[in-house]
């Protein structure tokens, strides 16, 4: 819902129902990024209704559209954000694995090394006998 | 070129690309000329000073324009954010469920909206109805419904739809669990685990009282075919609480709990059972910077003074000993190295000591956070539909889009 004017689109309110800050604080910060915009700032009229108000103020350009544009930043960010994340997971468990099995090697060959050193004291007293 | 006496000025041929040259300069451009934010403005707006009172410089500078007398534009553009975003993970437990890590390069107010969305607004599933048959035991039927629905069930909350008021609880949206627990008489106490639920996966087996003897017994459910069949993911792996050992109740000889609990999908913003994780909690990362060098006897006392271990003795040679920042990610912020009067030997002569305060800077970096993560178990460990902290992280980052598209619909 917008409450604007029809002369002077460059400066508006809009109400957003059933958000809360969540949603609106992270506008109000891509907001702020825009060179754009002269003010963007969020209220929430009463905790137990669930609805913000957005104030948004432009230089010229409509405020419907630069919210917009807001909005598609801020879900072409998360969209980074997930792929950023889910690939340092992966690595990371990739390298996990990695050392895991390094490790395991390593004990391997102790084991054996030391197995070794067994049998051949086993042979020496063997002979010795 | 030879002046003439009484011509005041030398004249000099000036070339086409001189003249270029000099519309185009830019004294910006000059190599040494430091570009960007003044060093005192960078730290301001990049770091978290923490004084000996309190933290100053606290909140982020987000306004696009604030730099512009300077000549600086502090606008984020997506390319830019791309760019230097970074994570990375430092740690995942064994088993999973215990993941920290580091985001670089994002704001406050962007990280607060993922910890939002992470706690209250990702679905589980938790009990919320309890049918008490029968309850002989000490503890007050609202006190056991209170506590069956912080009992956290190993279920994927995707596979389930929400409940609402009109609906009727089916086998898509409610899970039934049971639990019948007797203490003979004679016996001694007994304590009643949460590995006594039973699931029916045939839904509730309580009969709802009608008063049309004719008509056909009804349930509290109205299931049509049962969880195991409708469910691949539950035919041989029936769904439990994520613990076994959770404690219940306790019984006393000769009492008897008997009662019937149905779990709903929900989110932790109506109500905390909800909760997908045990702990989640963010900070920002600490920055210990020794303003001045600090040697010989101050070293020890800096070195003792921190809880933490941050900081570390280098040795020098000569029996000279530094100081060094071995590491400052272990910092709490006790602020117990810029204490004024910890541990200090009262001086006679008179000599003032420099305030500790102005040998340690302690900060924090504003766009750089350490996140830890710890869920609940969601699921045994050998069935598939796991729902660790790093899938619950993409699922809340998930919402937030869907949030997004529906603000962008409307507005179109």
């Amino acid at each position: 819902m917008e409450h604007g004017s029809f002369t002077n689109d460059s400066d508006a309110s809009f109400t957003l129902a059933e958000e809360d800050h969540t949603l609106a604080n992270a506008v109000r910060f891509m907001l702020n990024q825009d060179p754009r915009v002269t003010l963007a700032g969020y209220s929430i009229p009463h905790p137990s209704l669930e609805c913000v108000n957005v104030r948004v103020q432009t230089t010229g350009d409509p405020a419907r559209e630069v919210l917009k544009d807001a909005c598609q930043e801020l879900m072409l960010m998360n969209r980074h954000v997930r792929s950023v994340f889910d690939k340092a997971v992966s690595e990371f468990k990739v390298e996990q694995a990695r050392l895991a099995a390094e490790e395991e090697e390593k004990k391997k060959a102790e084991e054996e090394a030391i197995k070794k050193q067994r049998d051949l004291l086993a042979s020496m007293d063997i002979e010795s006998d | 070129m030879a002046t003439k006496e009484g011509e005041g000025e030398v004249k000099k041929i000036v070339t086409e690309e001189e003249k270029t040259f000099a519309k185009n300069f830019n004294i910006m451009d000059l190599a040494d000329i430091p570009t960007g934010l003044p060093p005192h403005l960078q730290l301001q707006r990049t770091r978290v000073l923490c004084k000996n009172d309190a933290p100053i410089h606290t909140a982020s500078v987000v306004y696009s324009g604030a730099y512009n007398g300077v000549g600086v534009d502090n606008s984020v553009k997506l390319e830019n954010f791309s760019e230097n975003f970074k994570v990375d993970v430092i740690e995942i437990s064994n088993d999973g469920m215990e993941l920290t890590f580091d985001m670089i390069g994002i704001d406050a107010a962007s990280y607060n909206v993922f910890f939002f969305v992470f706690t209250m607004q990702l679905p589980t599933m938790a009990f919320e109805k309890v049918f008490i048959a029968n309850n002989t035991s000490i503890v007050q039927d609202e006190v056991l419904a209170q506590r069956m629905g912080l009992v956290p069930i190993a279920a994927d909350p995707k596979l389930f739809e929400y409940l609402s008021e009109n609906d009727q609880p089916n086998e898509k949206n409610t899970i039934v669990f049971k639990l019948h627990a007797k203490c003979a008489k004679g016996e001694g106490r007994k304590k009643v685990l949460t590995k006594e639920l039973i699931w029916l996966p045939k839904g509730s087996e309580l009969v709802k009282e009608s008063g049309d003897p004719n008509s056909k017994p009804k349930t509290y459910t109205s299931v049509s075919r049962s969880q195991e069949e409708s469910f691949p993911e539950f035919t041989d792996n029936p769904i439990t609480p994520s613990y076994p050992d959770i404690l219940i109740a306790k019984l006393g000889p000769g009492h008897e709990i008997e009662l019937e609990a149905h779990a709903v999908k929900g989110i932790g913003k109506t109500h905390a059972k909800w909760l997908p994780v045990a702990t989640a909690w963010y900070r920002m990362l600490p920055e210990v910077i020794l303003l001045r060098e600090v040697e010989d006897e101050d070293t020890e006392r800096l070195v003792e003074a921190c809880p933490e271990k941050v900081f570390d003795i280098e040795d020098m040679g000569n029996g000279r000993k530094r100081a060094t920042v071995a590491w400052p990610r272990n910092c709490t912020l006790c602020r117990q190295c810029v204490r004024e009067n910890y541990g200090e030997e009262v001086k006679i002569e008179g000599i003032q000591r420099e305030k500790w305060i102005e040998n340690v800077a302690l900060r924090r970096v504003k766009n750089h956070f350490i996140f830890l993560l710890f869920a609940f178990l969601s699921v045994k460990i050998e069935s598939t539909g796991s729902l660790p902290p790093d899938v619950l992280f993409t699922e809340a980052v998930k919402i937030l889009e869907d949030k997004c598209e529906r603000v962008i619909a409307n507005l179109s």
